[in-house]
């Protein structure tokens, strides 16, 4: 049999002291046959070399010159892309092949991108967002016609994302102008291996592809870490402080670790509080995705130059490739998913065969609950994640108009071509005519405006645009990343920190302090969109708050939880606070019970609260705030709004809410939520997204950056009168489908509503329970706009106004 | 839906809680800003938002004038979006244009958006308007001369408030004892917070506000420095 490996590889392979993987392997083999491969591998496991090597060899044995694309790499990150080609660039330089490297993204200069456009590379690497921007390009059929292989790293963050939606339509388009492409998906282990290969396959169907499971490495060591005496563990929180000294003594012990954290407030809290107690100054840093991109990469190269023995940070070191040795992961706060804790894990993971060690460090009583649930799962495989759903058709729009930038298209044709990338693969053709329409004329059963649509259609039935201003304006647009509004923090000399949301930056007050990559800042004022800072110092500095969506405890991990709150015998795993804190709650109020629903309400800051401590996870009780919020709103208590956290409900009202046994009836889910859901501000954000993805509103415009906080108002505005006039649009019809991946399916809740019928244990209060205080303090909280509560409230505010107009 | 009278200038105003105001003594209904055609304005760029606000606008105005048969109605400026808005307009929007023109005189002010005014509509145009004591114009002037009062538009005031714990925010009229800011009555037009510098600047004491309802107005006064 003819040896698969080159010699040039082989000796290469031999000099380093390697040997190649099996599955290194075996996915040159699958490329020789044309075959296109899904590889599922650990971190560590050479996956992204296993992607590469097939078209190293392909274009070592036969080089092309003149240069032309002969392989596409995406990433989600860009940092990752720019990585991969400076370490692809060294092996090939090393094995002296005739392969030119680079990497093109949103940082890719104007003029590297002319040259690129004169000479291209051999290999490519660029994001789903460049891609979309390349094939938009009149010369898109030119520039990928010789293309042979198409990469796709971390398949697992992308399938089921708008952004893996924009990146296989990409690929659909690929696979039309160069019919001779392979694909390689390559992934983490998942719960949901048939959807990702299905995912990557040139057909989006599952049979279509090879697939390739590297062997997994050893089983992981992972153990809780709780604080030690000279911390705390609190009732509620989620920063973690109070192990601060535990943390640091493991750091101690160790030669590299990263302490993973759920959120950037809380990154930077936490890398302070250990500075502040690092009595042996271990070099300690700190990454997250609101640091200038300067910082973060001195992070990384001192991490890979093995100068650091511990980083702090967010979801933002959680994909791609080893930054150095790292030896243990400690998570400090709720573990929330399986699958992600089984990721994080793997960064612990240099050397396959020995086994990641990981820690778990509750930063409240009830997240102890949580961890020990988690670290059961992980012991057990139990991933979770949902597989990725159908593909969006806001997503869809852009790329029809990505499309017909390219050139002008026939509408069957595209049709089918859509069809085969896997999202898209039950697309009805009424749906695409409708989105086809949009893109042409907006769509609107009111037709109007015929001189200005966007695209054309001539005598042969294919489309055009309109003209090359339309396109101009069109690719500024081009992505999928829809960003919570941030704003740039300078101090007075012009140095970058980083940035902060801009709903936090509008809170500030000259004067207050507040913590950024783990300094402290005093805010002096607005300078155009710049906030202006200068060093300060306080005892209790405030802390950014970081939009966007947070992470909710998967639904089995929280059943999971909920099973072992309902067993007291299980409870002696957990630490003596936990206990005497659920001790406490038994005192004060009631314990929730294995088959009954503990609902407690109870007067708090001038409004009243009911509490439901269904353990659903947040999804499914954000449903339910909607169907109690519209429940109480009839029953007349003026609901103000609700929030949801993993364990608990709480809705908030002018009045007090009585007959909580009839609130909950079964026939509450006979309701018309679509009117009251309609009007919530989830649907109110998630139509904003639609809208500026499909390009209803416009992100970017030439020569003015639109206020943020305008485009908000103004895309509530759209909503209201298109849900008056239109109500069948197609953009609502997006924005629906889109919200209900947000809400579980009803059928979670029915289930919970018949369990507990005629056992609801209704407590009322005089003053917050201990079960309710950690919600109290939740993110996240969904207004109740324009009911009867405002109504009710202004009235107050106008009497209490008429009262002392008559006394004055 | 309750007016709420006020006293300006030794006038009697009606407040409505559409964000319009009716003056009884001269059968006038004042509106402000009402960005006709917005939507429609970005177009030519590609940019294709539905094209309701018009009529929307349009059908509530005449709603007004059907219920308070005013014999003049006066917009404050901004009526129309840019230059190029009458001529987008769609032929069903000019009629109701033409009925409005029936039921009562229009007096159009100009405003920064419509410094010209579009051709073949109803309506007599002007920049400043005076009824005795009332002075109407689209941006508020610096100095109102004593014994007069101002209506004014421009700046499609919005108030903030925390009640119990709840924060809201409503298009609002602002008055004081000389001049009374109108909220925008466009179909999609945005607003500024009354906080904003443009607007407490123009209010040197408390600055009086009628903060819209669903069918009524509420009052409430904010003083200047008032932060939450």
């Amino acid at each position: 049999m003819r040896d698969p490996l080159p010699p040039v590889f082989r000796t290469w392979f031999a000099r380093r002291g390697w040997r190649i993987h099996p599955h290194q392997l075996a996915m040159i083999e699958a490329a020789r046959r044309g075959e296109s491969t899904l590889l599922i591998a650990p971190t560590g496991g050479g996956k992204t070399l296993a992607g590469f090597l097939p078209s190293l060899i392909e274009l070592s044995e036969k080089p092309v010159q003149p240069p032309k694309i002969h392989t596409i790499y995406v990433s989600p990150l860009k940092a990752l892309s720019t990585n991969i080609a400076d370490s692809l660039s060294r092996t090939v330089a090393e094995m002296g092949l005739p392969v030119c490297i680079e990497t093109r993204t949103g940082d890719t200069s104007a003029t590297q991108r002319k040259r690129q456009q004169k000479t291209p590379p051999h290999i490519l690497l660029t994001t789903p967002e460049s891609l979309s921007l390349l094939l938009s390009y009149p010369d898109a059929a030119g520039t990928f016609a010789g293309l042979r292989a198409l990469i796709i790293d971390e398949v697992h963050a992308l399938a089921g994302t708008k952004r893996g939606d924009q990146l296989a339509l990409c690929a659909a388009r690929l696979n039309t102008l160069a019919p001779a492409l392979r694909r390689s998906g390559l992934s983490a282990t998942v719960s949901c291996p048939d959807a990702i290969a299905a995912w990557v396959s040139p057909t989006g169907n599952a049979d279509d592809i090879r697939r390739v499971v590297a062997c997994e490495g050893a089983e992981p060591d992972v153990s809780l870490l709780l604080p030690d005496r000279n911390g705390y563990l609190p009732w509620s929180g989620r920063m973690g402080l109070g192990s601060t000294t535990a943390i640091l003594t493991e750091i101690a012990r160790t030669r590299l670790t990263i302490v993973f954290v759920n959120s950037r407030a809380q990154a930077e809290l936490l890398f302070q509080e250990l500075w502040k107690h690092n009595t042996d100054n271990l070099p300690i840093g700190l990454h997250h995705g609101s640091l200038g991109a300067e910082k973060r990469l001195r992070v990384e190269q001192a991490m890979a130059a093995g100068q650091l023995r511990a980083v702090v940070a967010t979801s933002s070191l959680d994909l791609g490739i080893d930054w150095g040795d790292v030896e243990q992961i400690i998570q400090v706060g709720a573990p929330k998913e399986v699958t992600r804790l089984v990721q994080r894990i793997g960064r612990a993971n240099h050397r396959m065969n020995e086994p990641s060690r990981a820690l778990l460090a509750p930063a409240s009583r009830f997240e102890v609950l949580e961890c020990e649930a988690a670290k059961e799962a992980v012991a057990a495989r139990d991933l979770d994640g949902p597989p990725p759903g159908p593909g969006t058709l806001d997503v869809l729009a852009q790329h029809i108009m990505v499309t017909a930038c390219s050139g002008p298209f026939f509408p069957d044709a595209l049709y089918d071509e859509v069809r085969r990338a896997a999202p898209y693969w039950a697309l009805s053709r009424k749906d695409f005519d409708d989105v086809l329409g949009f893109v042409q004329d907006g769509g609107y059963a009111l037709k109007a405006y015929e001189r200005h649509h966007r695209l054309f259609r001539d005598s042969l039935g294919q489309f055009w645009v309109r003209n090359e201003r339309i396109m101009k304006q069109f690719r500024m647009n081009i992505g999928t990343i829809v960003d919570t509004p941030m704003l740039r923090v300078r101090t007075r000399g012009g140095k970058q920190i980083g940035e902060i949301d801009e709903y936090f930056a509008s809170t500030l007050v000259p004067g207050d302090t507040f913590l950024l990559s783990g300094e402290l800042f005093r805010f002096i004022g607005m300078r155009d969109t710049t906030v202006q800072v200068s060093k300060g110092s306080s005892k209790e500095p405030r802390i950014p708050v970081y939009g966007g969506n947070r992470l909710s405890i998967s639904a089995s991990l929280a059943s999971r939880v909920r099973a072992m709150l309902h067993n007291p015998d299980a409870w002696h795993v957990l630490p003596e606070p936990v206990r005497n804190w659920l001790d406490m709650q038994r005192r004060r109020s009631h314990l929730p019970g294995a088959d009954n629903l503990l609902v407690e309400t109870f007067p708090h800051r001038n409004r009243w609260y009911l509490v439901a401590c269904c353990f659903e996870g947040r999804n499914a009780h954000q449903t339910l705030g909607m169907l109690l919020t519209k429940r109480l709103e009839q029953a007349g208590a003026g609901p103000l709004g609700f929030v949801a956290s993993d364990y608990m409900l709480a809705c908030w009202s002018v009045r007090e809410p009585v007959n909580i046994d009839r609130l909950f009836d079964e026939d509450m889910l006979g309701d018309d939520l679509t009117e009251w859901t309609a009007n919530s501000a989830m649907l109110r954000r998630t139509f904003r997204d639609v809208a500026i993805i499909s390009g209803l509103i416009e992100r970017n415009h030439p020569g003015r950056e639109k206020s943020r906080r305008q485009m908000t108002i103004s895309s509530d505005l759209l909503y209201d009168v298109l849900r008056r006039h239109d109500p069948d649009h197609v953009l609502l019809r997006a924005t629906r489908a889109d919200a209900a991946h947000g809400l579980t399916d009803l059928d979670r809740i029915a289930a919970m509503l018949k369990r507990i019928r005629g056992r609801i244990d209704h407590v009322r209060l005089s003053r917050v329970s201990p079960l309710s205080v950690p919600l109290m303090l939740e993110l996240g909280r969904e207004k109740i706009k324009g009911g009867a509560g405002e109504e009710q409230l202004l009235a107050e505010a106008d009497a209490l106004f008429a009262e002392a107009d008559a006394s004055g | 839906m309750t007016a709420s009278p006020v006293i300006l200038a030794g006038e009697t105003l009606l407040l409505l809680p559409e964000g319009a105001v009716f003056h009884p003594a001269g059968r006038t209904l004042i509106v402000a800003d009402l960005h006709l055609e917005k939507s429609s304005s970005r177009r030519e760029a590609g940019l294709l938002l539905p094209p309701y606000d018009t009529g929307v606008t349009l059908e509530r105005l005449t709603a007004l004038a059907t219920h308070w048969q005013p014999q003049r109605i006066i917009a404050l400026g901004d009526s129309f979006h840019d230059r190029e808005a009458g001529e987008r307009l769609l032929s069903a929007d000019r009629a109701r244009l033409a009925v409005l023109g029936e039921m009562a005189e229009l007096l159009w002010l100009t405003g920064n958006h419509d410094p010209v005014a579009p051709a073949d509509l109803p309506g007599v145009w002007q920049a400043e308007h005076q009824e005795g004591p009332l002075l109407f114009r689209h941006i508020p002037a610096g100095v109102v001369p004593p014994g007069f009062a101002e209506l004014a538009g421009h700046f499609h005031p919005k108030a903030r408030v925390t009640l119990r714990g709840h924060t809201l925010s409503r298009p609002c009229f602002v008055m004081d004892g000389r001049r009374l800011l109108l909220p925008a009555s466009g179909a999609t037009t945005g607003g500024l917070d009354v906080r904003d510098p443009a607007i407490s600047g123009l209010f040197p004491g408390p600055m009086q506000l009628w903060l819209r309802g669903r069918n009524r107005l509420f009052r409430m006064t904010l003083r200047a420095g008032d932060v939450e």
